[in-house]
């Protein structure tokens, strides 16, 4: 109501001009029907009525909101004093802007991420279950199935459990699409109702499909019933081949469900996919549990109760089994997700924090600077009497509306950074809850506010602070002034200062750590090899038929004209774990109990080292007749050697492991050594030990192509034999295996490269802050200077005085900043990989470039104080 | 003249049908027997206020002598204010009466 009439007063004052008119005239009227001249009639009418003006203003103000009139007139007061310097405006506009837009683009993520509840029912009773390793590297190991079968059995702190693992199937090609392999979850039963979850279509797996005896069921992710099945819903109830075998599609789950991963693609029943004999081991860790809490039971409860029984376990069988784990642990779902996540989310929050706070205070450091020019203007004003109020509002105006258009342009800026962040990060965890919600807006909309406060307060309360008849005094003789102003303006330069050095101390380290992740040795060649997934389903190839497709593909792909070398491995270096066994040599003593022997296992061809050009140290590689049956060699890492033969030669003892021929250890000679490589780019290198894949113990392959040159033109023509050999064998993850370690080292990339760029954002902002000043503080002294000059001062000797007078807060700012690099520098130091926190080259390498930088950001307005001709200098006053 | 009485006058004069401004005013002084003098200055943020609160309504119309002049109209919550208005007065005024009748012995 009084909104709208405030709104239109306009209107309504000239209707009430005309109303008034229309008086004057009715009254003139009267008095020249009772005779009198038009000319005394008006006069009589006038003198009658009053002054129509103040009538008009009466009701006026009447109209008005005050507070949103005077807010009104601050702003568009503020509008023509930046439109004044616009490109000072422009300037501060887009600096907001960028900090503003990184904020809400970070906020969004880390809101989204980390602190959203899990879209599933009741999330914060979802807790994941874990072992305890036996070295303790690992407190939150992967669960042995017969141990969670016990916790099952044993437990009385959860509404429901459920025990899943990861595992794919080649998808078979039907009504003319290709064959494709898909992640796939295999789940107990209870796995979804233990999340709260319904399917969007049919229904999910009950106790009766989970039974080995079940007919085979399959749910749908929403994405893959889209893409391959045209979201036909009919689909529910008809039946798709996966490893050949016939599974009916139970139900499809709804498009917002990623659980575990996003790359899981369909679930199926875990008890009809593994054999019972394997699910009872209490020592083969491979297998995720989800459990909710009853209510009123705490985590600390739970967890105790089934710790004791791991512990009753390991009591029980631990001297026949060493690799039962001495414990259980326990997180809440949420946490388990984004755990990894947590650190560098952070970090990267509250490094544009930094570079909006750098920002507020290079408008701040501006702000004060126009002020002093406005002196005298502010001093005039407050001895006629302008309120202090009303000078700290203008200020603040201007603020706010620099703040709030930036504020505006940052949040289109964040939406599209938001964006853009959601493409290159496909790996973080929740990705697809990443959304900008009001949540965020509101974040905006605050930061906006503090920023504006922030960069309005300080240059605010600093003109005003003073009498008016002082500042009239002082700015009457120029080289005395601006004593107080000047020291404000560096205390905010050092503050500065420090924040970019923290910054850059960060990134430095970040980048470092980045370029060692890089450059570390795999142990193998890396350029020019391709690499290209398969997995020969057990329903088909037996172990003799998986020989003879392996020899037949080798073979083939070996003669294709561009291939230098090609093998066969069932893991590469840097895919990750691929399995480990528990080893014991029988011409060693026994070890002392709690003791174990670990390597990872992998199986390879003969030509696989000579390939990936693996030095062999010492012995041989294997031989063509080292197959099915024969197979009874294998080949150790230099650190295997090192670690377990300490001092000895390994050749020609053994090892004795079951790596599932027959389910029971059996010896294998040891035939040569050969090199180190890495499992993953990030992890020192472990023990490691290669079975020759021609026993035919497992279907999982990778085919390694290298070549001379552009080795990416040799992928079609692979996947054609392997077509050939198997129309319905569908080949996976086709990656340089430049791209396989790369696509693991991306959160550093991506981090470091952030970081780096706001570092720089940061550093340009503080050498335009020494650059202000110092021009602020050349203009001051101008006539000081000048008497300098003329009184015989050396031009280096001015040089040089005003060259440390702008370096000194440079200098300040560098010592505050390297301090809290070194308290920062601990903060990431689980980010940080082959570099100690105080790396001292990355200290030295900042300090040297900060300094590089404020002095050349100082030598400009330092040398122009230095050409001053005293004359011109004096005659300024 | 009192506080508040002008709106109460101004509402009563219109009780009669739509009038201006001008009207209003010397309708006030003629029935006053130019006892009241209307400050024809405070008359139209009277109006407006009175307008502001709903108990009047103006349209744009034709005056007496062939002029274009805004017309004010009491409206149905006006005349329930006029009503209550005018008995506090009375109110007022019989209380006055009898404070005042005690001295006048």
């Amino acid at each position: 109501m009084r909104l709208s009439r405030f709104f239109r007063r306009r209107d309504r004052d000239a209707d009430l001009a005309q109303e008034l008119d229309a008086h004057l005239r009715h009254e003139i009227d009267d008095y020249v029907a009772q005779g009198l001249s038009v000319q005394e009639a008006t006069r009589r009418a006038h003198l009658a009525l009053g002054s129509t003006t103040r009538v008009r203003e009466d009701i006026w103000t009447r109209n008005s909101l005050r507070p949103l009139e005077g807010m009104l007139r601050d702003l568009a007061y503020a509008a023509r004093t930046l439109a004044r310097t616009p490109g000072f405006a422009v300037m501060a506009m887009f600096v907001m802007a960028l900090g503003i837009g990184a904020n809400t683009a970070l906020f969004t993520v880390v809101h989204s991420v980390l602190m959203k509840p899990l879209p599933f029912a009741d999330p914060d009773h979802l807790v994941m279950l874990y072992e305890r390793s036996v070295d303790g590297d690992y407190p939150f190991n992967v669960i042995a199935p017969g141990v969670y079968a016990e916790w099952e059995k044993g437990a009385h702190s959860f509404e429901r459990m459920a025990i899943f693992g990861s595992g794919s199937y080649n998808l078979s090609r039907d009504s003319g699409q290709l064959p494709e392999r898909i992640e796939s979850t295999r789940a107990s039963a209870e796995f979804f109702p233990a999340l709260g979850v319904s399917p969007a279509y049919g229904r999910v797996f009950d106790a009766n499909d989970d039974r080995p005896q079940a007919d085979a069921s399959v749910v749908l992710s929403w994405g893959l019933w889209k893409r391959r099945f045209g979201g036909d819903k009919s689909i529910v109830g008809r039946t798709i081949l996966l490893d050949g075998k016939t599974y009916t599609v139970i139900g499809i789950m709804p498009s917002w469900f990623a659980y575990p991963d996003a790359q899981t693609q369909v679930w199926t029943a875990l008890h009809h996919e593994i054999p019972p004999q394997d699910l009872v081991a209490l020592d083969n860790h491979s297998f995720m549990a989800v459990a909710r809490l009853k209510p009123g039971v705490t985590m600390r409860q739970a967890l105790s109760e089934i710790d004791t029984i791991s512990h009753r376990l390991r009591e029980q069988f631990g001297a026949s089994q060493p690799a039962i784990s001495p414990g259980a642990n326990m997180r809440l779902l949420l946490d388990d997700m984004v755990h990894d996540f947590k650190t560098p989310l952070y970090v990267l929050l509250a490094a544009t924090g930094c570079v909006l706070l750098i920002a507020c205070l290079n408008v701040a450091n501006l702000l004060i600077a126009r002020a002093a020019s406005r002196r005298k203007e502010v001093a005039i004003r407050a001895a006629l009497g302008g309120s202090r109020w009303r000078l700290v509002r203008e200020q603040l105006s201007e603020t706010l509306l620099l703040s709030a258009i930036g504020g505006a342009v940052g949040l289109v800026l964040a939406y599209f950074a938001i964006h853009w962040l959601v493409g290159v990060r496909q790996d973080i965890a929740r990705e697809e809850s990443i959304h900008m919600d009001w949540i965020a807006v509101t974040f905006t909309v605050g930061v906006t506010l503090l920023s504006a406060l922030l960069a309005g307060l300080i240059p605010a309360l600093s003109i005003s602070g003073r009498g008016g008849l002082g500042a009239l005094h002082e700015s009457s003789r120029s080289h005395t002034g601006g004593q107080g102003k000047t020291r404000l303006r560096k205390l905010l330069l050092a503050l500065e200062v420090a924040l970019t050095v923290v910054l850059l101390v960060g990134a430095g380290l970040l980048l470092k750590s980045y370029q060692k992740l890089r450059s570390s040795d795999m142990g193998c060649a890396t350029s020019n090899v391709l690499t290209l997934r398969l997995n020969l389903p057990d329903e088909h190839y037996g172990h003799e038929q998986r020989v003879q497709f392996f020899e037949q593909l080798l073979t083939r792909v070996r003669a294709l004209s561009g291939v230098s070398a090609a093998a066969l491995v069932n893991v590469v270096p840097g895919q990750g774990y691929g399995g480990d066994n528990i080893i014991t040599i029988p011409e060693h003593p026994p070890l002392p109990p709690g003791q174990l022997q670990i390597a990872r296992r992998r199986f390879c061809d003969p030509g696989y080292f000579a390939a990936l050009q693996i030095p062999i140290i010492r012995g041989r590689t294997f031989t063509d007749q080292e197959r099915i049956g024969r197979a009874d060699k294998v080949i150790i890492s230099q650190l295997t050697a090192d670690s377990f033969f300490r001092g000895e030669d390994p050749i020609g003892r053994h090892l004795v492991v079951d790596v599932g021929l027959n389910n029971k250890p059996q010896p294998y000679e040891i035939i040569g050594v050969v090199g180190d490589t890495r499992y993953l780019i990030s992890m020192p290198p472990q023990p490691m030990m290669y079975f020759p894949l021609l026993s035919g113990l497992t279907g999982r392959a990778v085919i390694v192509v290298r070549s001379q040159h552009d080795v990416t033109s040799l992928a079609i023509p692979v996947q054609q034999i392997v077509q050939s050999l198997d129309k319905d064998l569908p080949v996976a993850y086709v990656l340089t295996l430049n791209q396989l370690i790369g696509a693991s080292t991306i959160e550093a990339s991506f981090t470091s490269t952030l970081i780096v760029a706001f570092a720089v954002l940061s550093l340009v902002l503080a050498s335009v802050g020494l650059y202000g000043v110092l021009s602020y503080l050349v203009e001051q002294r101008t006539s000081e200077i000048g008497v300098r000059i003329a009184l015989g001062a050396q031009r280096e000797q001015v040089l040089r005085l005003m060259l440390l007078d702008g370096l000194r807060p440079a200098v300040i700012g560098l010592a505050l900043g390297l301090l809290g690099g070194a308290l920062a520098s601990q903060l990431i130091r689980s980010m940080l990989y082959g570099v100690r926190p105080l790396d001292i080259a990355i200290f030295v390498a900042v300090a040297v470039v900060l300094m590089l930088v404020a002095a050349i950001s100082c030598l400009v307005p330092a040398w122009r104080a230095s050409r001053l001709d005293p004359i011109r200098a004096l005659r300024v006053e | 003249m009192l506080q508040g009485t002008l709106d109460m006058l101004v509402l009563r004069t219109l009780v009669t049908g739509p009038a201006h401004g001008h009207t209003i005013a010397h309708v006030i002084e003629h029935s006053s027997e130019e006892a009241l003098q209307v400050e024809q200055g405070s008359l139209y943020p009277a109006l407006h206020r009175l307008q502001d609160r709903g108990w009047v309504s103006s349209y744009w119309g034709a005056s007496e002598n062939n002029r274009k002049a805004k017309f004010y109209k009491l409206t149905a919550a006006g005349r329930k204010q006029l009503v209550a208005e005018t008995s506090r007065w009375r109110q007022l005024v019989g209380a006055i009466g009898r404070v005042l009748g005690e001295v006048e012995g």
